[in-house]
């Protein structure tokens, strides 16, 4: 036979090996490297599930009481492909419901819009589950209004009724604490993807809520439980032809916050009540926040933030008016763990240590000037006050920022001055790092701000960031302002040609702004809390806890969450700078800045150690009113910081609120101490863990204690007369 | 390659024994009857599987696979008695056997005999409920006949004149038209392939190859331009390049039977345990679609394993080719090697969502008593191009 015809066999037979190879290659792709996704592909398709959800975990404060439970509400529905099947079409549909439930049809098709899509509004408002699923619109509706629609079915095509389990806040003595408990929403998109391929009976579902933010999000596993499925085989044609598998539902764990209901109470009465006294000074007042710290463990007693907002809003979904609202309020974001403020005076006991650390005589005397002047710069002290030569700690309890300047000058000079390097010496910097500024706090929240230390590091890194635009206007001299205000355009470049040649450098100025905490440093008012509980605690630094424990539904404890140590200051220095500190600051109450908010209080019986804070902010006219404290000074329990925005002084503003709070604390009226008198339930922080009783429902303390209205003390309490 | 066409000095398999001489169950291909026999040992069992779940509730689940024990036992007596035809007769009578399997191919066509099945007008009714699809037998008679025309040579040159390629294609174009009117379209494709194959083995100028192959390829082209194709063959043709965002029935299919090989992963999810198949999700899965059966059901391995058989098919197949004692037989192998591969890479692809979706069978597996026979007779053929070839090879020695 020809050779033409040999090749041609020869090539088809090439072509045969080739296409075989292409079926094995395409199979292998199949069915090994993505065989995952397919499997689960088939799962859905042949089987149906039936989803009990749980009950998710209740949140209970230190001594029992429900922060966050459960109830059942009567829920409407719409299941909008069946609604836009309506022959008189979906508006029509959508008008009456809104007639019926007295509710704006248009928010009701806004709310059945799914998010992303043409003309809707961004979430919550939005529908943001799957299509497929039955769109909430109205909860706790009257049964009344639920059974005449249910009676109406062709009228209301779409629509249905149903009990969901929601969450209620019973807020004990009226408490809020909205952003530390935070709320519920619909899984996200997002954690579908992270979730991956997945049938496991409790993997998230499209149709369930999870923790968003706070406690609930932050514990959203612990808490969430695991929903009730029964897995039914079925045919193409729907048909079930048999029962696969079945899980009854397990209800969610419960928190056992450290949080005490009463004192939270408190707290936020007295955060509101130094709102409204900067506000009588006539001061803007616009913001704040408070927390209370167990010193020797960290917890969180007590945390508030102002402005806040009422929890219960998120519940079934926010209106755009009400999400609005919140956003233009600024009461979304906690001020406690996510504001970020200039520290001022109360940071001075960082200088202190770091003072120490370097060797500076703590028991020396320094000049304390009116002023101090630095090239073209003046700074002074508070009122310009001047006290001559005074011991460091008459200058803590005065807060007499000139004697702070001489020291960080010392400092600056010693490590180099204007020519030294980013790596050189920032004692104060290296104090303040060491005691959690800068960093992460760790508390168990989702989200916090990190703040920043002013630093060589600090001004080197910015200058990097900011080096392009400074220089670009240096050269350009900011046209546009020149047009109309040559003046300012020539300071704007003037100042920018100054950045962008030696933006980087560590000035003098630096170094004495950042010693009394003003400058680029910013702290939240929870790391200034945790900075005073170490120095109470002499030199542990905790990582701050919401929660102590995780309790099964029927009252086993799950898990208990020890104190967590972040950092220990060691060295001798150091620790002799925490011992000066902790014998200094009960002086400041006394005799110093903080002594007038406590005018009258039994300092013999409960020392108070203070720093005061008046920290300046550019661009605002009053100044960050801030009152940090711990008490008792001789044997520290609790550690109180409280901060006001444009708040005018520490001690005028903050101070007398944080006095209330430490008489709640201890019990105090007049110049009586009486520990029965505390807001908390045994004078003192619990330090066993509440009961559950087998029905679920925590003992609570009865009476005045119990913070709730007598009715829903009696159910709650129901169990404890049956003697469970 | 290497062992696919070993050198005839090396060849021990095929040269028989010179002294013992010959006979006609030694000389049998036997690793091909093997390879075959497997092949449809392993579509029984995977029929079976398929059949149980829709037979469930009917009186006897197993009738199926009764069926299909009964159509091989009838495709194996006529691949033996294809075996044992006389090579010069075969030849001879080969118009008369493609005339009529052209009047068997009309039948569909005459009222009260023809039957419509997924939407292709090629099924005959006959008693006992059975159907008969004559294009399989058709494609048997379309290699004989190109056979018989490319190896006639009348002055010894070494080519067709074009005169016999041009009958060539006329011998492959009438059944062509026939099947495609039947809108069956993958035999379309299948016996396009085929014929190509065979007229290129047969030597024709390397021009006329590419123009054939080219012409091949703007008919298509103009068929799917000028609305020649119905929408939905089309569709067919079109739907496996997206099917996830195609819901039609084809885009369907498709889906449904890449989950049930995708979910089978490395080792399948056991006999009778697959999911897809035992939920009826994948449609025709006994015959079109019952490689997502061994897919499923027997995973990487085992789909990887029928595969291997079928290859194993087609290099016998190329094999005989190659050691042909004649351009006849020659032809005659490469048509049916031709057939069964691109058939098997048609139906294979499909499920795979790599080829198109059509109605085609996959050879020795599907259920489907036609296309058995068919194919069991194309394996006796093959063996009668073998037992001449070594018939005329212990005759020259």
């Amino acid at each position: 036979m020809s050779q033409r015809s040999n090749l041609r066999l020869f090539v088809l037979g090439a072509l045969m090996v080739s296409l075989v190879l292409t079926l094995l290659g395409r199979l292998f792709y199949l069915q090994v490297l993505t065989g995952e996704e397919y499997k689960v592909a088939a799962v859905n398709n042949t089987v149906r599930e039936v989803v009990e959800p749980a009950v998710r975990g209740l949140i209970l404060d230190q001594a029992g009481r429900p922060l966050v439970s459960n109830r059942t509400s009567l829920v409407i529905t719409v299941d909008k492909l069946e609604l836009e099947r309506a022959p008189e079409g979906a508006d029509a549909v959508i008008e009456r419901l809104g007639g019926i439930l007295d509710i704006p049809a248009e928010g009701i098709a806004d709310r059945l819009k799914p998010c992303g899509t043409e003309g809707a509004k961004p979430p919550p408002v939005c529908w943001n589950g799957s299509p497929y699923q039955p769109v909430p619109i109205a909860q706790d509706v009257d049964p009344q209004i639920a059974l005449s629609i249910m009676e109406q079915g062709q009228r209301y095509p779409g629509v249905d009724a149903r009990l969901d389990a929601i969450r209620e806040y019973p807020a004990p003595f009226d408490v809020n604490a909205a952003h530390l408990l935070g709320y519920l929403g619909p899984v996200t998109e997002t954690q579908l993807e992270e979730q991956g391929p997945t049938t496991a009976f409790d993997r998230l579902r499209r149709t369930d809520v999870v923790g968003r933010s706070g406690l609930e999000a932050y514990y959203d596993e612990e808490i969430r439980g695991k929903p009730g499925v029964t897995t039914l085989a079925v045919d193409t044609a729907g048909r079930v032809t048999g029962t696969l598998e079945e899980f009854a539902p397990e209800p969610g764990d419960y928190l056992v916050s450290s949080l005490d209901a009463h004192l939270q109470s408190v707290v936020e009465e007295q955060l509101v009540a130094a709102v409204q006294r900067a506000q009588r000074q006539g001061y803007p007042g616009d913001s704040g926040a408070a927390v209370v710290v167990d010193v020797k463990t960290g917890r969180i007693l007590a945390m508030a933030s102002y402005p806040t907002y009422d929890p219960s809003i998120w519940v079934g979904g926010v209106t755009q008016k009400q999400f609005d609202k919140l956003m233009e309020s600024g009461s979304l974001a906690s001020n406690a763990t996510q504001g970020l403020f200039a520290p001022g005076s109360t940071y001075k006991v960082i200088s202190t240590i770091a003072a120490g650390k370097e060797g500076f005589n703590l028991n020396g005397s320094y000049d304390c000037p009116s002023r101090v002047k630095l090239g073209t710069q003046v700074f002074r002290n508070y009122e310009s006050a001047a006290y001559g030569d005074i011991s460091l700690a008459r200058a803590l309890e005065v807060s007499c920022n000139t004697v702070f300047y001489g020291i960080a000058d010392k400092m600056w000079e010693r490590a180099g001055g204007d020519d030294a390097g980013r790596e050189a010496a920032d004692p104060i910097a290296e104090a303040a790092r060491q005691l959690g500024l800068g960093e992460a706090t760790g508390i168990d929240l989702p989200v916090e701000s990190v703040g920043r230390i002013a630093s060589r590091d600090f001004k080197a890194e910015n200058w990097e960031l900011k080096r392009d635009t400074w220089c670009k206007n240096a050269v350009e001299g900011y046209p546009e302002t020149r047009k109309t205000d040559p003046e300012l355009a020539d300071y704007f470049t003037a100042l920018d040609q100054e950045n962008c040649a030696d933006g980087f450098r560590w000035r003098e100025g630096d170094a004495l702004n950042a010693s009394i905490g003003q400058g680029d440093t910013a702290v939240t008012p929870l790391q200034m809390a945790m900075v005073y509980s170490a120095i109470a605690n002499g030199g542990t630094l905790y990582e701050p806890r919401m929660v102590k424990a995780i309790m099964s539904a029927d009252g086993e404890v799950v898990k208990e969450i020890p104190p967590i140590v972040a950092n220990e200051i060691t060295g001798s220095r150091a620790k002799q700078s925490i011992r000066f500190l902790q014998r200094t600051l009960p002086g400041v109450t006394t005799d110093g800045s903080g002594r007038s908010p406590f005018a009258g209080f039994p300092l013999n019986q409960i020392p108070v150690a203070s720093k005061t804070g008046s920290a300046q902010v550019t661009g605002d006219k009053v100044s960050t009113s801030w009152f940090a404290s711990y008490a008792p000074a001789d044997d520290p329990q609790y550690a109180v910081v409280m901060m006001v925005t444009q708040g005018g002084t520490g001690s005028k503003t903050s101070g007398p609120s944080v006095r209330k709070i430490y008489e709640a604390l201890f019990g105090v009226k007049g110049s009586d101490v009486d520990p029965r008198r505390s807001v908390l339930v045994d004078g003192k922080p619990s330090r066993d863990l509440p009961v559950i009783r087998d029905d679920g429902t925590p003992v609570i303390p009865l009476g005045k204690d119990s913070g709730l209205p007598e009715a829903r003390e009696t159910i709650t309490a129901r169990g404890d007369e049956g003697g469970g | 390659m290497a062992s696919m066409f070993p050198t005839k000095s090396s060849d021990a398999v095929m040269a028989p024994s010179r002294d013992r001489g010959g006979g006609y169950w030694r000389d049998l291909d036997w690793i091909l009857i093997i390879a075959a026999l497997g092949a449809s040992l392993m579509g029984s069992v995977l029929v079976w599987s398929a059949s149980r779940a829709d037979l469930a509730s009917e009186s006897d689940p197993q009738s199926y696979l009764k069926r299909h024990l009964i159509n091989l036992g009838v495709a194996l007596v006529l691949g033996i008695i294809a075996s044992r035809i006389n090579y010069r007769w075969l030849r001879a009578y080969t118009p008369v056997v493609y005339i009529a399997s052209m009047v068997l191919l009309l039948v569909p066509f005459v009222p009260g005999l023809g039957v419509t099945i997924a939407g292709a007008r090629a099924w005959i009714d006959v008693p006992l409920g059975l159907t008969i699809q004559p294009s399989e037998f058709a494609k048997v008679s379309v290699i004989l006949m190109m056979a018989a025309l490319l190896s006639e040579r009348r002055d010894r040159e070494d080519e067709p004149s074009a005169q016999d390629v041009l009958l060539a294609l006329l011998v492959a174009a009438i059944p062509t038209a026939i099947i495609l009117v039947q809108n069956d379209t993958g035999t379309v494709l299948i016996l396009a392939a085929v014929s190509l194959s065979i007229i290129a083995v047969a030597g024709v100028r390397t021009r006329w190859l590419v123009g054939l192959i080219g012409g091949a390829v703007l008919g298509v082209l103009a068929a799917i331009q000028f609305g020649l194709l119905q929408e939905y063959q089309v569709d067919r043709l079109t739907s496996f390049i997206n099917p996830d965002e195609d819901v039609s029935a084809s885009a369907y299919n498709a889906n449904q039977a890449r989950i049930a090989i995708g979910g089978g992963g490395l080792d399948g999810y056991g006999l009778f345990e697959g999911p897809q198949t035992q939920g009826n999700f994948v449609p025709v899965n006994e015959s079109d679609f019952v490689f997502t059966v061994a897919g499923e059901e027997l995973g990487f391995i085992g789909s990887t394993l029928l595969l291997l058989l079928l290859a194993v098919i087609l290099w016998r197949a190329i094999w005989i080719a190659w050691k042909a004692d004649d351009l006849y037989g020659r032809l005659v192998a490469t048509g049916v090697a031709a057939w069964l591969a691109f058939q098997m890479f048609e139906n294979v692809g499909m499920t795979l969502g790599i080829m198109p979706i059509t109605g085609i069978p996959l050879p020795f597996v599907s259920a489907g008593g036609t296309s058995m026979m068919a194919t069991w007779i194309a394996l006796g053929l093959l063996q009668t191009v073998r037992l001449h070839s070594l018939a005329v090879l212990r005759s020259q020695v």
